[in-house]
């Protein structure tokens, strides 16, 4: 075999322009693909991870038909006592989850004395919700990030603070209706501005949990919501699963399920985008796929038509044709070695520019975000297969018809 | 035994409608150590019993056996097999592997073909250049050395794995005169030494004259045999 790569490395050599244009190719296209994995790849991170962190969790679970009503931030479907245990006894046993918030979702009209607009609230247990959400205190704009927030005080969307005027400091009422109907006013003094964010919850005002129970005159224990966050989010699938089917199998007395269990990616409509970028991948991988099949493919049959009297003479001397093809497989081969080595440190060279370079950009509203492009060991791998896999396949043809040719017509070959 | 032995020899080709006799039912016995030459017009059969003599072709009917071996039915790759143990093949064109060495390009049957040990093939490989007086040109590339030295290094790689039998086809027609006396030279200087058979196709009268047995042939078949004990050397 070692003779084998020792010829078809000189035949590649004998060419040197063509091959090297070649492997140039498959190197832009091993390039591109592993450059644009790394950068979607770190978006996704960054966007997960500041949608998760600053706002969902990885998981949340609610009473049934809650997310269907969400909008409407029903107080009628929020979980009880009893069930808020069930569920508390649940997380504790799991070791995957790191810690979790209660949250009472309520809306209410805010009014700074003059004026008067709706504002959807996130009432929660301070100490909680930062573990939980640990990049929540660094959506606020303006005031004191310490402890997040404490009771009396209102961290109020960055939207709200404008329209209304409203600045730190300022004292502002809210009036909510409580799940039977009757009306109940509380004063707050504007703690911080928070700043808005894309998706569900992105632009609400946040209260001490135990506020919301005053204003909504909440007398037994009772949330809307439980925001769960995990030691590793790619242990998401399988404590979800768990949950589950852990508060999935609950039923009430109607027989009906009590619980529903939800991962961030069902909640934000960022998931899409998350799964859009997934298929561009996939696509620019079949990009990639065309591109070395047909360049590799273009310079194997070259390489078989220019060298018709050399295989007729090979073949004459007794070459088995089975070693005739090897010698155009590897060649094919070793091209594609070439042009993905040479991508892929290209590709892992350009990373850690990009790395050490610090290239920020704007998402939405967020800006300044620090793009941190990585790429994992299994995508260098998949990316560096596939092409090597494609490059074989492409000079099998060539190659095959190289074993079959009939040695006398290719000796008279001129 | 015989190295060569044909009988009823047929060869036709199809091309559509057209039938093309191109070998009609030959006889003839080649001994080992003989230097044999095929003559005759073009288009009278000669490279096309060569292509059959050299198992790269099989006849259309008839017996041939080489070497000892029925080689009328065998299989492409017990062809290629049958190649590599048994003929050697001289080319006009030498058609030596651009990209190997000399050393390299007399190596190439041992090494991709019979799968000879490094140590004992380097030996034969060096044993064959000196015996081809190509020893110091073995780094060299065929695009580096003369026509009549390409020539020599194909007899190297023709002999190189023992074969009992070496074909060339018209071996001298790309060389000047004083060069294709050499390589004739040395061809015979080469059978005498290893007791090979050589077997010719040709048109030159240098090689006719050196042949020991004549075969002519005209319209695919056998016209005359002469035989001249020795040949005629130089």
């Amino acid at each position: 075999m070692a003779n084998i790569f020792k010829l078809a490395t000189r035949n590649l050599f004998r060419y040197k322009r063509r091959t090297m244009l070649t492997s140039m190719l498959i190197t832009l296209g091993v390039v591109s693909v592993l450059l644009f994995i790394s950068v979607s790849g770190s978006f996704k991170t960054l966007m997960v991870g500041q949608i998760t962190d600053s706002m969902l969790g990885h998981i949340q679970i609610h009473k049934k038909g809650y997310m269907a009503s969400i909008d409407n931030l029903p107080l009628n479907r929020n979980l009880t006592g009893k069930q808020i245990d069930k569920v508390v006894q649940i997380l504790s046993a799991d070791d995957a989850v790191e810690t979790y918030s209660m949250r009472i979702k309520l809306g209410a009209m805010f009014s700074n004395f003059t004026e008067t607009t709706n504002i959807r609230l996130n009432a929660v247990t301070p100490l909680d919700e930062i573990k939980t959400a640990p990049l929540l205190t660094d959506r606020i704009l303006q005031g004191d990030k310490t402890d997040l927030i404490k009771t009396g005080e209102i961290l109020i969307p960055e939207l709200i603070a404008k329209g209304m005027k409203v600045k730190v400091g300022d004292g502002i009422v809210l009036v909510a209706n409580n799940k039977d109907g009757s009306v109940n006013g509380q004063n707050f003094m504007v703690r911080g501005i928070l700043e808005g964010i894309s998706g569900p919850g992105g632009r609400d005002g946040v209260i001490h949990i135990d506020d919301a129970k005053t204003l909504l005159r909440i007398n037994a224990a009772e949330v809307s919501e439980i925001a769960i966050r995990l030691k590793d989010i790619d242990q998401l699938p399988e404590v979800f699963a768990s949950l589950q089917k852990k508060l999935g199998s609950m039923k009430n007395q109607q027989g009906m399920p009590v619980f529903e269990v939800h991962t961030w990616e069902s909640i934000s409509p960022f998931f899409n985008i998350a799964k859009m970028i997934d298929l561009m991948t996939f696509f620019i991988q079949i990009m990639l796929v065309a591109i070395v099949l047909v360049s590799i493919m273009n310079v194997m049959i070259m390489a078989v038509y220019e060298r018709i009297n050399e295989i007729g003479t090979i073949a004459a001397i007794g070459t088995p044709p089975n070693k005739i093809l090897s010698l155009f497989v590897v060649e094919g081969f070793l091209m594609g070695v070439l042009g993905t080595a040479l991508g892929t440190t290209i590709s892992l060279i350009s990373i850690a520019v990009m790395n050490v370079t610090q290239i920020s950009f704007d998402f939405g509203r967020q800006t300044g975000l620090l793009l941190s492009p990585t790429i994992g060991i299994v995508d260098v791998v998949l990316v560096v297969v596939i092409v090597i896999a494609i490059a074989v396949i492409a000079s099998l043809q060539p190659a095959w018809k190289a074993a079959q040719m009939d040695p006398i017509t290719a000796l008279k070959h001129v | 035994m015989s190295v060569i032995v044909a009988k009823q020899l047929v060869k036709t080709y199809v091309a559509g409608d057209i039938k093309v006799e191109a070998i009609r039912g030959v006889d003839f016995t080649i001994e080992p150590a003989s230097f044999v030459s095929f003559i005759g017009p073009s288009g009278s059969g000669k490279s096309t019993l060569l292509n059959l003599i050299g198992c790269l072709d099989p006849p259309t009917s008839g017996q041939l056996q080489v070497a000892g071996e029925n080689i009328v039915n065998l299989s492409r790759q017990d062809a290629a097999r049958f190649r590599g143990e048994n003929i050697g093949f001289v080319f006009q064109d030498f058609n030596l592997i651009p990209v190997l060495t000399v050393f390299e390009n007399v190596e190439y049957p041992l090494q991709m073909v019979q799968n000879w040990p490094k140590e004992k093939r380097r030996k034969q490989v060096q044993e064959m250049l000196a015996a081809v007086g190509m020893s110091d040109q073995g780094h060299k590339y065929p695009s580096q050395i003369s026509g009549g030295q390409k020539q020599r290094v194909a007899v190297a790689r023709a002999l190189v794995t023992n074969a009992k039998l070496v074909l060339a086809d018209e071996p001298t027609a790309n060389l000047d005169r004083e060069t294709a006396n050499m390589v004739i030279n040395l061809m015979k200087q080469m059978r005498d030494e290893f007791k090979t058979t050589f077997v010719f196709s040709t048109h030159d009268p240098r090689i006719v004259d050196n042949v020991e047995i004549t075969f002519e042939l005209e319209d695919g078949t056998l016209q005359r045999q002469e035989t001249s004990v020795g040949g005629n050397h130089g």
